[in-house]
């Protein structure tokens, strides 16, 4: 199965991070990445700019409607995320706890659709 | 054959059958749907033919050819053949094996699925009663004191996630097995505590549940042994369940345990529960609550009678559980030790100040335990009054009546 592990974490306490924080992250995030590459589970993955740089799209009537930033204003914000291969919910959940940002925000697991 | 046995044997059955019927079949919906269109041709033929000799086997067999026959079908509607429903006709091919241990296993499998900690605590034992346990719906509903339903409807959706969230039907592996298992032992517990005194109705026991969550706890004591945990629950069940047939008169009346004619409580499940408490308090590492509760379980099973047991002890042994894993149980259960020992004012105390720190907020044995204090106290009004809100408070009926009898003997 597909899974889509959605990483949550505060922008504000990551806006807070020195020099040294940021390339630690980053380390363990490569990390990370590089062993379920190697162990084939890896679909894709990608951190997100702030959400201050994010649009909002809706279209009611016809019309297109943008507003600036998120949909919701929430406590955690999306990161970035990885498509993952993996067996069972099981192995995602294991997947999931070894995403650095589990540690400080959190992890959405969602089983990605299969049409038919 | 009436109705009513057959409905019986149906209980009796659905967990197992069904648990094989999943790994048969590959697909938790589909068994169960295969399972109830058995029940269908069994309500349909037994009371008319003779029984089979083995009735689950005859269920197991006639639900894999139902299912068999809807995955024929869904493949003719269907030109491509998925490889699951592939996969799942191969193996429904295979005559399912009446040997003890794969059944074993196939229970086991059914109850970490339904205990997945992917679902809420609730949608767990909700599971578990429905599909291990065998319960109906409405039971289930009754259970959680929430309309049909509502039940149904979770109870469609938490299967849903088994299959869209690829929850695996399986033992977890060695290194995630203890967590995994203290969530099992939780709701093994509750069914067990729905068995021993149940939520609602007209019956005070339910000992088929209570069986069914001994019978499990054995099972998984069995799977993993040397765990206190386990052996600590199992020892705390049978010493309680050793007292069941002590508990209510023929008549259906509750007999509360000062009052219990211990020459009908059950000596082989005493001598068992207390040889387990034994090894399991042997285990080393820190106290562990299940092995704590059933030491006190098994300080009452010991005494002689009701005055002479170790109170001291027992209120200690609470104080220990408060420390590890406090809870509004506890804590009313170590008052009641409490009255024993240093008299029911202090225990009214202890109650009091608790209720004042709102710790036992809309518990519903709190005025139960309080009316029987204050009895002793000879505060004859008061205890009416909590008599009164403890009536009000339960929705089982042999506590009503025994409430009843209370405020009959305290007089007007």
């Amino acid at each position: 199965m597909q899974y889509l592990l959605m990483i949550y974490r505060s922008e504000s306490e990551f806006f807070k991070l020195n020099d040294a924080g940021l390339a630690k992250l980053s380390a363990d995030y490569g990390a990370f990445t590089q062993s379920i590459i190697q162990s084939g589970h890896f679909k894709a993955g990608d951190g997100l700019q702030p959400t201050t740089t994010a649009t909002t799209v809706r279209v009611r009537d016809g019309k297109i409607l943008t507003t600036d930033g998120p949909f919701a204003e929430t406590r955690e914000q999306l990161a970035g995320y990885y498509l993952v291969d993996a067996k069972d919910l099981d192995a995602a959940i294991e997947m999931a706890s070894r995403i650095p940002g589990a540690k400080d925000g959190s992890v959405e697991i969602r089983p990605v659709m299969i049409y038919k | 054959m009436t109705s009513a046995e057959i409905e019986k044997i149906f209980r009796d059955e659905t967990g197992r059958a069904l648990a094989t019927l999943i790994r048969l079949v590959g697909d938790f919906d589909l068994a169960e749907d295969a399972l109830q269109e058995a029940f269908a041709a069994a309500l349909e033929r037994w009371p008319r033919t003779e029984m089979p000799a083995n009735p689950r086997a005859w269920l197991v067999s006639v639900a894999r050819n139902k299912a068999i026959d809807r995955i024929r079908r869904q493949i003719a509607f269907r030109e491509k053949q998925p490889e699951l429903t592939h996969e799942a006709l191969l193996d429904a091919e295979i005559v399912p094996e009446e040997n003890g241990a794969a059944l074993d296993d196939d229970m086991l499998r059914l109850i970490f699925t339904c205990c997945h900690p992917s679902f809420a605590a609730e949608v767990q034992v909700a599971l578990t009663l429905r599909t291990v346990c065998g319960l109906t719906t409405a039971q289930v509903a009754r259970a959680f004191l929430v309309g049909e339903e509502a039940m149904a409807q979770r109870l469609v959706r938490a299967k849903q996630k088994i299959r869209l969230a690829g929850i695996p039907y399986e033992v977890p592996e060695r290194e995630a097995l203890g967590l995994r298992l203290r969530g099992v032992l939780a709701v093994i517990y509750l069914v067990f505590t729905e068995g021993y005194v149940a939520t609602s109705g007209e019956a005070l026991m339910r000992p088929d549940l209570a069986r069914e969550a001994i019978r499990l706890a054995r099972l998984l004591d069995a799977l993993m042994p040397g765990r206190r945990e386990v052996k600590g629950l199992l020892a705390l069940m049978l010493l309680h369940d050793a007292r069941r047939a002590g508990r209510q008169t023929e008549g259906g009346e509750i007999v509360l345990l000062e009052e219990q004619d211990r020459a009908l409580w059950d000596q082989a499940q005493i001598t068992e529960g207390l040889r387990l408490v034994e090894e399991a308090l042997q285990l080393p590492g820190r106290p562990e609550a299940y092995a704590v509760q059933a030491a006190i379980a098994a300080l009452h099973a010991r005494a002689p009678n009701f005055q002479d047991t170790d109170w001291k002890q027992i209120a200690g042994l609470y104080e220990v559980l408060l420390r590890i894993s406090p809870s509004a149980v506890i804590e009313l259960n170590h008052a009641a030790a409490v009255s024993m020992v240093d008299g029911p004012a202090r225990a009214l105390d202890l109650i009091d100040a608790l209720q004042a720190r709102g710790g036992l907020d809309g518990y519903e044995l709190l005025p139960a335990v309080r009316a029987d204090l204050l009895r002793r106290l000879g505060r004859d009004r008061a205890a009416r009054e909590a008599y009164l809100a403890a009536s009000a408070a339960t929705q089982l009926e042999p506590l009503r009546r025994l409430y009843a009898r209370r405020l009959a003997e305290l007089g007007p």
